[in-house]
């Protein structure tokens, strides 16, 4: 187990393009780190290089005090787990954990005990014997992350694991995954585009957004006090209302963009705060709670309110946003 | 069949059966003249059943041979031919697989160079470089040798290119997890690389088998002695004699074991073979 570090990281493809520029965090011994983005932000590459699977082009990356720019991915002492799983469709269950082990020259009976063990841990005992193609999706991923644990790594990685699960299947996998990480307390670096599988995974989360760090921190702070816009609108679901700062009442003066989380406005009342009239577009019920998608001006907005709403589409519905719920962005995106 | 009537379904099955007996049936006809005299053929009209000479005709030729025609005996063609299958099959997989392994998974210079060169040779097949090829056989002294009769037919672009083919499909991941979990080039490549391509190597195995015993131009050109005579070429010094009839019946019977090995080939690897040209999931 180790802390992990990254100091001012950047990644230049062949070509020009600047996939990750000037990343640098510290992740403490034993943390779940999560990377969220969206697709082509620069975190699947800023994890294959703490992996070694793609060169570093400036920048070091450190595994406990160990320098790792120039270590091959098995000098790294990492574990990696992919979006599809890779596992040797050839190999039984038992070798493809067994497989990284025996490349390390390590006797067969501590092999044996490794991998019995993992299995154990993972409920894969009954299918040691079976290939690949013979198991279903969670299976597959719990070999992959049975081929993980048996190393014994210093940190394990997970690109996208969870992507190819069908949603209750993912549900249950991330508490399984976070479970186990806290059992086995390795520092974990988790990457994806789901903010929710990031807000259950995390102790740290680090927004990328365009090859850069956005915003890093525990999962609620960031949710609580989102840094930019963009951080904004990808933490939480359904996103932060951003209205143009016209619209509210004593704006700050540098301020461009209000911002409101759905669920905190108070819907028919006429409380201290921000006033808005909308016209309800459409309702969502989901059960618990229901949606409100709104129009107010040109702009659009989502209010949540508990149970079933009594609003219907096209009514006019006024609502107030607390003082002290509301976030201002400047005209650049960060918070004020 | 979908929406299959009766009819279609009777239509379409006697399509195949007189596509078979269009197939089968001059295979059916030279072994029938494999097992009568060779008088039975000078009146001009083959037989259209067995006759009672077939031990006999089979017998000499694995044995003595035609020696009036210089043929030498059946035995030791087959031999040579299934050596020199066998050496140009497992030849071209052993080198267009380390080719294709090379081509695909390392970054060298010139690498795209490297994989056109290799394609475009599939354009050149052994007629059209016969004669230089032959002056380099001759001249490293390789005529009447079992080197020469397989070595010049070794190098192939096909097996390269369906080889590197197959390659591509397998996913990046597997490569990356490979690397992770500690494995070498070599490693990789009979770790993972060779059990995946089973099939598929299977598969080119049949085809190159068929296509090394199936040589003619090359070792009439360059065997000169009869210990290095192949069965295919076998046949047509049988069959062109000069001064008498050619003995139908011994050519018959040659065509026919001639025949027999690719046969039992495809017939043992049928399995794998199917698999290797029709899987695509990895």
């Amino acid at each position: 187990m180790a802390t992990v570090t990254l100091d001012m990281v950047s990644k230049v493809y062949p070509g020009g393009v600047t996939a990750v520029k000037d990343v640098s965090f510290d992740i403490a011994d034993g943390a779940f780190c999560v990377l969220v983005g969206p697709s082509g932000c620069g975190k699947s590459t800023l994890l294959r290089m703490v992996a070694g699977l793609e060169a570093i082009t400036a920048g070091a990356v450190s595994i406990g005090d160990r320098v790792v720019n120039d270590l091959g991915p098995a000098e790294r002492d990492i574990a990696m787990v992919f979006q599809n799983y890779a596992l040797y469709p050839h190999m039984k269950v038992y070798d493809n954990m067994a497989y990284g082990l025996r490349n390390r020259g390590m006797a067969k009976a501590d092999i044996d005990r490794k991998v019995r063990e993992a299995a154990q841990i993972l409920e894969l005992g009954a299918l040691l014997d079976r290939k690949p193609k013979a198991l279903s999706g969670g299976q597959r991923q719990r070999v992959a992350m049975g081929r993980a644990i048996v190393r014994d790594p210093q940190v394990f990685l997970f690109d996208e694991p969870l992507s190819n699960l069908d949603a209750k299947l993912r549900g249950q996998m991330r508490v399984e995954i976070k479970a186990l990480q806290r059992k086995l307390g390795v520092t974990s670096i988790y990457v994806t585009h789901d903010q929710l599988e990031a807000m259950t995974l995390a102790d740290q989360l680090v927004v990328v957004n365009a090859g850069r760090v956005e915003q890093i921190g525990a999962p609620l702070d960031i949710y609580d006090k989102p840094a930019s816009t963009f951080v904004a609108a990808f933490i939480g679901a359904p996103p932060m209302n951003l209205l143009p700062a016209t619209m509210g009442g004593a704006v700050p003066a540098a301020a461009a963009t209000i911002g409101f989380r759905p669920e905190d406005v108070e819907i028919g009342h006429a409380g201290e705060g921000l006033q808005f009239t909308a016209e309800a577009l459409a309702i969502e019920p989901v059960g618990a709670e229901s949606f409100i998608h709104c129009r107010i001006g040109d702009a659009t907005a989502t209010l949540r309110t508990h149970g079933r709403s009594m609003v219907a589409p096209g009514e006019t519905i006024r609502f107030v946003a607390p003082h002290g719920r509301l976030h201002w962005f400047g005209g650049d995106g960060k918070r004020l | 069949m979908i929406g299959a009537g009766r009819w279609r379904s009777i239509l379409s099955h006697a399509i195949l059966m007189a596509g078979v007996a269009v197939i089968v049936f001059p295979v059916y006809l030279a072994f029938v003249a494999s097992t009568h005299e060779s008088s039975a053929f000078l009146s001009g009209v083959a037989p259209l059943w067995p006759g009672s000479h077939m031990a006999e005709n089979y017998a000499l030729l694995l044995d003595e041979g035609i020696s009036t025609s210089g043929s030498p005996p059946l035995a030791p063609m087959l031999l040579n031919s299934l050596a020199m299958a066998l050496m140009i099959a497992i030849g071209k997989i052993v080198i267009s697989i380390l080719s294709a392994y090379a081509i695909v998974f390392f970054r060298f210079p010139f690498r795209l160079t490297a994989f056109w060169a290799i394609f475009l040779t599939l354009m050149l097949p052994v007629e059209v470089r016969i004669i230089p090829t032959f002056k380099v056989v001759a001249d490293l002294g390789l005529l009447n040798s079992y080197a020469g009769l397989s070595i010049p037919l070794i190098a192939s672009a096909t097996a390269t290119f369906l080889f590197r083919q197959f390659f591509l499909t397998i996913p990046d991941e597997l490569v990356e997890a490979a690397r992770v979990d500690g494995a070498g080039p070599i490693r990789f490549f009979i770790d993972i690389l060779l059990p995946l391509s089973r099939t598929n190597t299977a598969a080119l195995f049949v085809i190159l088998f068929i296509y090394g015993w199936n040589q003619y131009l090359w070792p009439l050109l360059i065997t000169t002695e009869t210990k290095y005579y192949t069965i295919v070429m076998g046949i047509k010094r049988m069959a062109a004699v000069a001064d008498a009839d050619p003995q139908w019946n011994l050519v018959m019977a040659a065509v026919i074991l001639a025949a027999l090995p690719p046969v039992l080939v495809i017939v043992f690897m049928q399995g794998l073979f199917v698999r290797g040209l029709v899987e695509t999931e990895k």
